[in-house]
C-alpha cells in the first residue's frame, strides 16, 4: 500500500459530520486513572509516585501491576486510616511526615507526585495546596506536583493526561526568538521514543523535545514557537494545557500501524517543509519493513470480526489500523470517552458503518458481544478468561497499553499481539 | 497515614468478594467507583476462574457525588437482581462510597427485593481483606441458619443406629491458597473416618445450603481467619462442638483425626494405621540428613505460619529462626508459638519489614507468601510459598494440598526441592578444591538466574540492614579473602557476614585468616 497518499489531516473544529455514538451508563469495568502510575514511574525515572488513598488504591496498584518485582517501587500509597478521617490526626501533618520520610529514604527522587484518589477528593483534601506547601520546603532538591487519578474522576489513561498536564506548567518557557520545535507528547518506551527521534533528526524536523521526559532534568521548553503532537490519544487536558502555554497543535492520527505514523509523521514534515522526496526517502525503509511484517499477519486477520470493550481510549486508532491494514472487520468499537473533535482525523478513517460506544453498561455490551460472536473480543481481564470459557476468543486490552506499539518498527508486533491468541486457538486441539 | 509499597491484604470488600464468589446463588451488589473493578481481575485471572464474580458495582463518577448516588445504587442492585435472579443478596459500601453514607442496606430494603438481602459493614479504614471474609461469613450464617432456629433437643447426641456422624468444612474460600484441593482431601478423609459432610461452606455453598448448618453435628474449621466468627457462633447457638486443629502436617493431621473421632465418637484406629503419607519416611532417609538444622524463616496469615513452624521444626528437622505474620487478629498466637521456637515473632504488614528481618537472619530457607518470594528472589534464597497473598502459579493445574496425609508429601517436595539436594552438597563439598570444579556454577535445579541472584546478595543485605558494619569497614586480608573462596559458595554470604559482624563486635580492623576462624567458632551451631 502507498501510504502517502493517506488523507490529509483533518483541520482540528473543522466541520465534520457527527458520528453516531452509541452512549451507554451503567457499571464500567475499567481501571481508574491510578494504573498510569505503573507505566509513568518506569518512565520518568528520578520520579515518585505517591497516592493519597485508601488499602483498595495500594491494591488495585498491585493487582494491575502483576508481579511484585521492584523491593521498594518508586511508587507508593499514603493510606488514609481512621483516625485521620475522625479528626484524630492533622491530615496534612501526617501527609507531610509521610513525604517527608520517603524522601529521606529515597534520595535519589527529583520529583514527587502526590496523586489523588476517589477518598481523598470525596473528603476534599487539597493536594494542590499540599503540593505546593511541600514544593517549598523540599525544594531545590525535589518538586512537587499533584494530579488526580481517582476513579470518580479519571478512567485509566486520563490518569497519565493528568500526570502530564500538571507537569506543562513547570515546562521551562522557550527562549525569546527562539527556533520552532517539536514536542512529541505521551509516554512511549524508550526505544520507540529514539525511534522517532531518529526519523525526526533525518527529515529535519526539530529540535524535539519529548514530554514526558526520562529524567525530570530534560523537561521541554514550550512556548509560541513550539508545535506539539500527540503520540496518545488520551492526552486532551494536556493538549489543552499547552495550548495555554502557546504551543499550538499538529493534528493528526495517532502513530498506530505503518499509515497512522505516516500521517503523523507527515503532519509534522509538512510544516517543517520537508520535500516530499526526503520524507519519502527517509520513510521509506521503515515504511517498507512494516509492510512485510504485516503482510505475515494479514493473512490470519483478514476477514475476522473483533469487538472492543471500553478499557485505554486506544480502542479507535487500533480499530483503524486493524480495518485499514489488516482488512478485519469491526463490529463494535467501544471507548471509555470520545471526544470527537480530537478524534477526528482518527473518525475519519474509520469504515462508516462500525458501531461507536462510548461509555459502558457492561452487562449490556456482553450481551451485545456475545450476540454478534465476533472472532476476537478486545478486554479487559476482569472479562477475558470467562469469554474464553465461552469459546470467545480474547486480547487482553492491557498489554496494548504496556507494549511498545508505536511506529512502522513495532507494527508488525502489534499485528502479532491481535493474531497470536487466534493462532494459539487454531493449535490447541484440547 | 500509613506509608505502604506492596499489602498482604485487600481491603475488606475483596473479602467479601472471596466469600461470594466461592458460593453459588449469591449475589454481591457494591457502592463503589469504577476503578475499584479490578478486583474481578484477582479471580478471573489469578485464580483462572471461569466465571465473572457475582458481583455489580454501581461505578458512580464525581457528577453524580452532587446528585442521586442513592439512586444509583437502587438502580444497580434492582437490575442485578433481574439479571442474575440470585437466592440472596449481600450489599455493601467500598472505601470511597463508605465516605458518602449512602446506606446500601437502607437502599436495597426500601426497593423490596423479593430475595434475602444482608447488608455488611465493612469498614475499610480500619479492617482488612481476611476481617472483611470472616465477617460477610459471619453475617451470612447468622442470616440463613439462625432462620433454622436453634433446636433444643438438636444436640442430645443420640443418633440413630446406622446414621454416620456428620459436619460442616468451614473457611473455604475463592482466592485461598490451595482451598480447592484442601477441601478434597479433608473430605475424603472424614469420609475414611466414617463422617458424612453435610455442608460444605463458602465454596460451593448456596445460601440454601447454610439454613443446613445447624443440621450437622459438628464442625470443622480449616481457615480460622475466615471462619472461626462463624463457627464461634454456631457453637453457641447449635451447640456444635469445633474441631479446631488445623490438618497440615503428619503430626497435626494425626491430631485432627483423633479430635474428630472423639468428637464424632467414631474410632480414630484405622485411618491412623493406614496414615498413607511418605513424609515420616522420606524424612528419615539419610539423603534427609542435609535438612537438619536448616535455618528457615515463615512468614504468612497465621493459620499457615504456625502450621509450617510445626512441620518445619517437628518433621523436617529444620530449624525455625524466624516466624511471623501479618495477621493481627491472631498475633498471640503466632508470639506463642515463637516463644516455644525461643525467637521472637514478627507481627508486621509491611512488607519492607519482613525483608530487613530476611536480610538480617539470613536463612537458608523462606516459607512465606508471593511477597517473601520476590525477597528471596533478590537475596538468593531458596524459598517455597505457603500462604496468601498468591500469584497465578499458586494454583497448580495438578491437585496439591496442603492438609492431610497427601498434603504432607506435597510439603515434603516443595519445601526441600528448592534446596540443594543433600548428595549434591556432599559432592560440591568432595569437589570445591577441584581446579576444574567453578563454583560459581549452580546446581542446575537453581536455574541459570542464579549466579546473578546469589552476586546480589551481598548488595541489598549491605545497604539494607548492615550500613553499620559497612560503615566500621572491616577490611579483608588477601589471605583471608583466599580462605572465604575455600567456603562452598552457598553459605559464603553468610560466613562474610558472620565475620564482617564479628570483626565489628570485636573491634578487628582487618580481617585474617585467624578472625575468619575466630568468627567461625564465635557463631558455629
Ligand atoms: S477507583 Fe478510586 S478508590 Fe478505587 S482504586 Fe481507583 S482511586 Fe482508589
Amino acid at each position: 500500500m502507498n501510504c502517502l497518499t493517506a488523507p490529509a489531516p483533518v483541520e482540528r473544529g473543522a466541520a465534520l459530520e457527527e458520528r453516531a455514538v452509541l452512549r451507554e451508563r451503567g457499571q464500567h469495568e475499567v481501571f481508574c486513572g491510578l494504573t498510569g502510575i505503573i507505566w509513568l514511574h518506569r518512565k520518568i525515572q528520578d520520579a515518585f509516585f505517591l497516592v493519597v488513598g485508601s488499602r483498595t488504591c495500594a491494591h488495585l496498584i498491585q493487582s494491575a501491576a502483576g508481579v511484585m518485582i521492584f523491593a521498594e517501587p518508586r511508587f507508593g500509597t499514603a493510606i488514609i486510616e481512621e483516625r485521620d478521617l475522625a479528626g484524630l490526626a492533622d491530615m496534612n501533618a501526617e501527609l507531610d511526615r509521610a513525604v517527608t520520610s520517603l524522601l529521606e529514604r529515597r534520595p535519589e527522587i527529583k520529583i514527587l507526585f502526590l496523586v489523588g484518589s476517589c477518598p481523598s477528593e470525596v473528603i476534599k483534601l487539597d493536594l494542590s495546596r499540599a503540593a505546593a506547601r511541600l514544593s517549598e520546603t523540599c525544594s531545590p532538591d525535589v518538586r512537587v506536583f499533584s494530579y488526580s487519578g481517582s476513579g470518580i474522576e479519571t478512567t485509566f489513561t486520563q490518569g497519565e493526561d493528568a500526570c502530564l498536564a500538571a507537569l506543562v506548567p513547570a515546562l521551562p518557557q522557550e527562549p525569546v526568538a527562539a527556533e520552532a520545535s517539536l514536542m512529541v507528547v505521551g509516554a512511549l518506551p524508550d526505544v520507540v521514543e529514539d525511534q522517532f527521534r531518529r526519523l525526526f533528526d533525518a527529515l529535519g524536523v526539530g529540535p524535539v523535545g519529548f514530554l514526558p521526559p526520562r529524567q525530570s532534568g530534560a523537561l521541554p521548553a514550550v512556548g509560541p514557537q513550539t508545535r506539539f503532537l500527540l503520540a496518545q490519544p488520551f492526552l486532551d487536558t494536556t493538549a489543552r494545557t499547552l495550548e495555554k502555554r502557546g504551543a499550538s497543535p499538529i493534528t493528526a492520527p495517532f502513530p498506530m500501524g505503518a499509515e497512522g505514523t505516516t500521517a503523523w509523521l507527515l503532519a509534522a514534515a509538512e510544516l517543517w517543509g520537508v520535500s516530499r522526496e526526503r520524507f519519502e526517502d527517509v520513510t521509506a525503509p521503515g515504511r517498507e519493513r512494516a509492510k512485510r511484517a504485516l503482510q505475515r499477519h494479514r493473512e490470519r486477520l483478514a476477514g475476522k470480526r473483533v469487538f472492543f470493550f471500553p478499557d485505554s481510549q486506544l480502542e479507535i486508532p487500533l480499530a483503524r489500523f486493524l480495518a485499514r491494514e489488516l482488512e478485519m472487520e469491526l463490529v463494535e468499537v467501544g471507548t471509555p470517552y470520545l471526544r470527537q473533535d480530537h478524534m477526528a482525523p482518527e473518525l475519519a478513517l474509520l469504515p462508516p458503518d462500525v458501531v461507536v460506544s462510548e461509555g459502558q453498561h457492561v452487562d449490556k455490551q456482553i450481551e451485545r458481544c456475545r450476540e454478534a460472536r465476533p472472532d476476537l473480543v478486545v478486554c479487559g481481564l476482569g472479562l477475558a478468561n470467562p469469554f474464553e470459557a465461552e469459546g470467545i476468543t480474547t486480547k487482553w486490552s492491557i498489554e496494548l497499553v504496556f507494549s511498545p506499539i508505536h511506529g512502522y518498527e513495532q507494527a508488525g508486533d502489534l499485528a502479532e499481539l491481535f493474531a497470536r491468541p487466534l493462532d494459539r486457538r487454531s493449535r490447541l486441539e484440547v | 497515614m500509613q506509608l505502604t509499597v506492596w499489602t498482604y491484604e485487600g481491603p475488606p470488600h475483596v473479602g467479601a468478594m472471596r466469600v461470594a464468589t466461592a458460593m453459588e446463588g449469591l449475589h454481591y451488589v457494591l457502592h463503589a467507583p469504577q476503578g475499584d473493578t479490578y478486583a474481578d481481575l484477582l479471580f478471573t485471572m489469578i485464580e483462572r476462574r471461569s466465571k465473572r464474580p457475582p458481583v455489580t458495582y454501581t461505578t458512580f463518577q464525581a457528577r453524580d457525588l452532587g446528585s442521586d448516588t442513592a439512586g444509583l445504587f437502587k438502580t444497580a442492585a434492582r437490575e442485578a437482581y433481574e439479571r442474575f435472579q440470585p437466592q440472596a443478596m449481600i450489599v455493601g459500601a467500598s472505601c470511597t462510597a463508605e465516605l458518602l453514607q449512602d446506606d446500601p442496606g437502607g437502599l436495597a430494603r426500601a426497593i423490596g427485593l423479593p430475595v434475602p438481602v444482608i447488608p455488611l459493614e465493612l469498614p475499610s479504614y480500619q479492617k482488612k481483606e481476611n476481617w472483611g471474609a470472616a465477617e460477610t461469613f459471619y453475617q451470612l450464617v447468622r442470616a440463613f441458619a439462625g432462620s433454622a432456629a436453634p433446636r433444643p433437643d438438636a444436640v442430645s447426641g443420640a443418633r440413630e443406629p446406622g446414621v454416620r456422624p456428620s459436619c460442616n468444612i468451614l473457611g473455604p474460600t475463592a482466592l485461598g491458597f490451595r482451598h480447592r484441593d484442601d477441601v478434597r482431601e479433608i473430605a475424603a478423609l472424614l469420609d475414611r473416618l466414617g463422617i458424612e459432610v453435610n455442608v460444605i461452606a463458602p465454596m460451593g455453598a448456596t445460601p440454601a445450603d447454610l439454613v443446613r448448618l445447624g443440621e450437622a453435628d459438628f464442625n470443622v474449621v480449616l481457615y480460622p481467619e475466615i471462619a472461626d466468627v462463624a463457627a464461634q457462633w454456631l457453637k453457641r447457638t447449635f451447640k456444635q462442638p469445633l474441631v479446631k486443629t488445623v490438618p497440615i502436617g503428619v503430626g497435626a493431621t494425626r491430631d485432627f483425626i483423633n479430635e474428630v473421632a472423639e468428637v464424632a465418637n467414631v474410632d480414630p484406629a484405622p485411618t491412623l494405621d493406614d496414615a498413607p503419607s511418605r513424609l515420616p519416611w522420606y524424612s528419615r532417609s539419610v539423603d534427609s540428613t542435609y535438612l537438619t538444622g536448616k535455618r528457615v524463616f515463615i512468614f504468612g496469615d497465621a493459620t499457615h505460619a504456625l502450621a509450617a513452624a510445626r512441620v518445619a521444626s517437628e518433621e523436617l528437622g529444620f530449624e525455625v529462626a524466624g516466624l511471623g505474620t501479618y495477621s493481627r487478629e491472631f498475633a498471640r498466637d503466632v508470639r506463642q508459638a515463637a516463644s516455644s521456637y525461643g525467637i521472637e515473632a514478627l507481627i508486621t504488614e509491611d512488607y519492607l519489614e519482613v525483608e530487613a528481618r530476611v536480610a538480617e537472619l539470613q536463612p537458608e530457607l523462606i516459607l512465606g507468601t508471593q511477597m517473601e518470594r520476590h525477597i528471596a528472589k533478590r537475596l538468593g534464597i531458596p524459598c517455597a510459598v505457603i500462604s496468601a497473598p498468591t500469584h497465578v502459579q499458586d494454583y497448580p493445574a495438578r491437585t496439591s494440598p496442603q492438609m492431610g496425609f497427601e498434603g504432607a508429601n506435597v510439603l515434603f517436595d516443595t519445601w526441600v526441592h528448592p534446596l540443594m539436594m543433600g548428595l549434591e552438597e556432599h559432592l560440591l563439598g568432595m569437589f570445591r578444591e577441584d581446579f576444574e570444579f567453578r563454583d560459581e556454577a549452580a546446581p542446575s535445579h537453581l536455574g541459570t538466574s542464579h549466579k546473578a541472584a546469589e552476586i546480589k546478595v551481598e548488595a541489598p543485605v549491605a545497604v539494607a540492614s548492615e550500613a553499620a558494619v559497612a560503615d566500621a569497614g572491616a577490611s579483608w586480608d588477601p589471605d583471608a579473602e583466599q580462605e572465604l573462596r575455600k567456603i562452598p559458595f552457598f553459605v559464603r554470604g553468610k560466613a562474610r557476614r558472620n565475620t564482617e559482624r564479628f570483626a565489628c563486635e570485636q573491634g578487628v580492623a582487618v580481617i585474617t585468616v585467624e578472625t575468619l576462624y575466630d568468627a567461625k567458632a564465635h557463631f558455629g551451631r
